[in-house]
């Protein structure tokens, strides 16, 4: 064995040298050719109501998944988002019954997802809990209680007004979820990347003993960001309910599995300390893209998560793989 | 005194309090015929619990678990439509459920990925592949040969051989984890995984063997589930993981590893099964039953980590006093 020390790097390399080299980088350039192989593998793909619609197959996670990132920045999980999302729904389908109106509903989803991101947050901030079992057990129960609410039935006939979040256009092909996507992908951008309470996230993330000493309240930032992921589980809730127009307690079943997958995918390490929400952005994309390439080649839904599972390992493993193999 | 204070003693004080309360309603439930219907129906839990005891006392989890089960299930159920005879399904079932763990182990052991991200991809996996070994296809009973679906039914001096083979595996695991190295070794790598290091236990090679004993058991559960229940789709026991964890928190067994007892995961198993089989009996809803599932959990943790103390204890103050 050769002595090797640590290497010293002699000079900077230029920001755009580093924008070139990273992997939002080639997520875009994964993203660019899965979009190019789309076009030419089916010829409905490039029409813009096709790729409107294509959008509905990212945007509701996505939207968890930037709340997410930022949990998994600061080195913690919410598996709970899932369950959420089916609670949240059976809140607003109990509302709709007793009679309330759109925005009466919209405030319900809202409400029942900071009240599940706060139950989460109370459990592992205030109690120290670790957040994967705690979150494997609200997964648990907010999902049963939608189940002992709804048992085998459904919610449905939503007033016409509350079909707007998820079936809505803006302008043209530009849906009411798209708009929601882009206008959440620009506040957990500049808050992660831009304000004093990101820098705090990413300093819980990679050491939260120092984090502590350095006079951060580690565990208030726990808690609002499990708040945060409970909000916009909750928006989800509202868009997908929306969508489906319908509330079964099965609804959003597997999110979480998808939403740790984008994370995951655009960059963040899932040990926290590091990630970035354009990376996120980009993940959301390529997944969105494959997804809506593989539903047009006729592909199962089952055969879809095999993808997404391991789309989910082999973006770690590669990775892994790559630097043991250049370190023999 | 101290034996009363023990984990185990409370939860059994808890199961035999469960019980009470169900037999001041319903006396027909503590019926020693009924209690080994209920004992029976929980033995695939239990089988599964001393797997992901196991993998959690090494500070990993497997949430593919379930799902591997569902892949053994099936591939038993193909393997018998083909004419394969019983003991070589078996020993197939077995070897796979072993390689699919094996999987998950070398991710972890290999990768170093965390294995709550291994075990949730796999477990897509697993359970799509059902799909694409039966494009969705399911197997009923008049599918299966009559000695494929007798076996974990047949009785054996007054209980069904599922029981039986939970039994003896919960006692060989019971042997396995106090007697033997490899037993040891899993408690010590959770335990403190610096120390185990210096005591020449490998980390890796330990959570690797631990994935693939899980593996093996979640094989054989597989077979038991299929034949027992007399059918196999692509969702059988779809979200069993949960139930399957739920079973090793309440038992006691620390989530962050080198802690618990077979005797207290087999209890928490068996607290979930009696819930789980007094639910229709005492007129609850049995959509109770995932929440009931999900606060147990909740309870049994938030319990765990009041009689702990925060922070790592590196030396107790005896040892520390000359």
């Amino acid at each position: 064995m050769t002595p090797t020390g640590r290497h010293i790097p002699d000079h900077l390399t230029s920001p755009a040298a580093r924008a070139l080299k990273s992997w939002e980088a080639l997520l875009a350039v994964v993203a660019v050719a899965i979009f190019i192989l789309n076009s030419m593998a089916s010829p409905y793909f490039l029409d813009p109501w096709n790729l409107s619609d294509a959008t509905f197959n990212f945007t509701e996670k996505a939207m968890i998944a930037f709340a997410m990132a930022m949990l998994i920045v600061a080195g913690e999980i919410d598996l709970s988002v899932g369950a959420i999302v089916a609670l949240a729904s059976t809140a607003m389908g109990m509302a709709m019954t007793a009679g309330a109106g759109t925005p009466l509903l919209v405030a319900v989803g809202l409400a029942t997802g900071l009240a599940c991101g706060a139950f989460n947050g109370v459990l592992v901030a205030r109690f120290g809990l670790p957040s994967i079992v705690v979150t494997i057990g609200t997964m648990s129960l907010f999902r049963g209680i939608s189940y002992i609410v709804l048992g085998d039935g459904a919610f449905t006939g939503y007033p016409p007004g509350f079909a707007w979040f998820g079936q809505g256009y803006v302008v043209w092909v530009i849906t009411v979820e798209l708009v929601i996507f882009t206008l959440s992908a620009l506040v957990f951008g500049i808050l992660l990347h831009r304000t004093s309470f990101g820098r705090t996230v990413q300093a819980v993330g990679n050491n939260a003993t120092a984090a502590r000493f350095s006079g951060i309240r580690v565990d208030r930032v726990r808690f609002i960001l499990f708040l945060l992921t409970g909000l916009m589980s909750g928006i989800a809730a509202i868009c997908l309910t929306s969508r489906l127009g319908s509330t079964r307690p099965s609804i959003a079943q597997g999110f979480e599995l998808e939403v740790v997958t984008i994370v995951v995918l655009g960059g963040v390490s899932i040990l926290g300390g590091s990630g970035t929400i354009p990376g996120v952005v980009l993940a959301a994309l390529v997944m969105g893209l494959v997804t809506f390439g593989l539903g047009l080649l006729n592909v199962p839904g089952i055969v879809m998560s095999i993808v997404v599972g391991g789309l989910l390992i082999g973006v770690i493993a590669i990775p892994r793989l790559w630097t043991m193999s250049r370190s023999r | 005194m101290n034996a009363l204070k023990s984990r185990e003693a409370i939860l059994a004080l808890a199961i035999l309090a469960l019980l009470a309360a169900i037999a001041s309603r319903f006396p027909a439930f503590v019926a020693p015929a009924n209690l080994v219907r209920v004992l029976n129906d929980t033995s695939p839990l239990i089988l599964l619990a001393m797997g992901q005891m196991i993998v959690i006392m090494t500070k990993c989890i497997d949430l593919s678990i379930a799902a591997n089960l569902a892949l053994c299930g099936m591939i038993a159920a193909l393997m018998n439509g083909a004419g394969v005879p019983l003991p070589l399904i078996l020993v197939a079932v077995i070897a796979i459920g072993g390689a699919l763990g094996a999987v998950n182990g070398l991710l972890v052991w290999k990768l170093g990925i965390p294995s709550i991200v291994v075990t949730l991809g796999t477990m897509t996996i697993f359970r799509g592949s059902i799909f694409l070994l039966t494009g969705g296809a399911w197997i009923n009973a008049h599918q299966m040969s009559e000695g494929f679906k007798a076996l974990p039914r047949a009785m054996l001096l007054g209980l069904p051989v599922m029981t039986w083979i939970m039994l003896a595996l919960v006692a060989a695991i019971g042997l396995m984890m106090t007697r033997t190295p490899l037993g040891r070794a899993f408690l010590a790598v959770g335990g403190n995984p610096h120390a185990a290091v210096y005591a020449g236990i490998s980390v890796g090679r330990t959570q690797f063997a631990a994935f693939v004993l899980a593996g093996a058991l979640a094989g054989l559960v597989g077979y038991l589930w299929v034949a027992r229940y007399a059918v196999a789709y692509v969702d059988i026991a779809g979200g069993f993981e949960l139930d399957v964890v739920a079973a090793c928190v309440i038992g006691g067994i620390a989530i962050a590893g080198g802690a618990g007892t077979v005797a207290g995961a087999v209890m928490g198993a068996l607290f979930l099964g009696i819930v789980k089989n007094a639910l229709p009996v005492v007129g609850i809803s049995p959509f109770w039953q995932m929440a009931i599932s999900g606060a147990a959990i909740l309870a049994a943790i938030a319990f765990n980590a009041s009689r702990r103390t925060p922070g790592r204890i590196i030396l107790k103050p005896s040892e520390v006093t000359p």
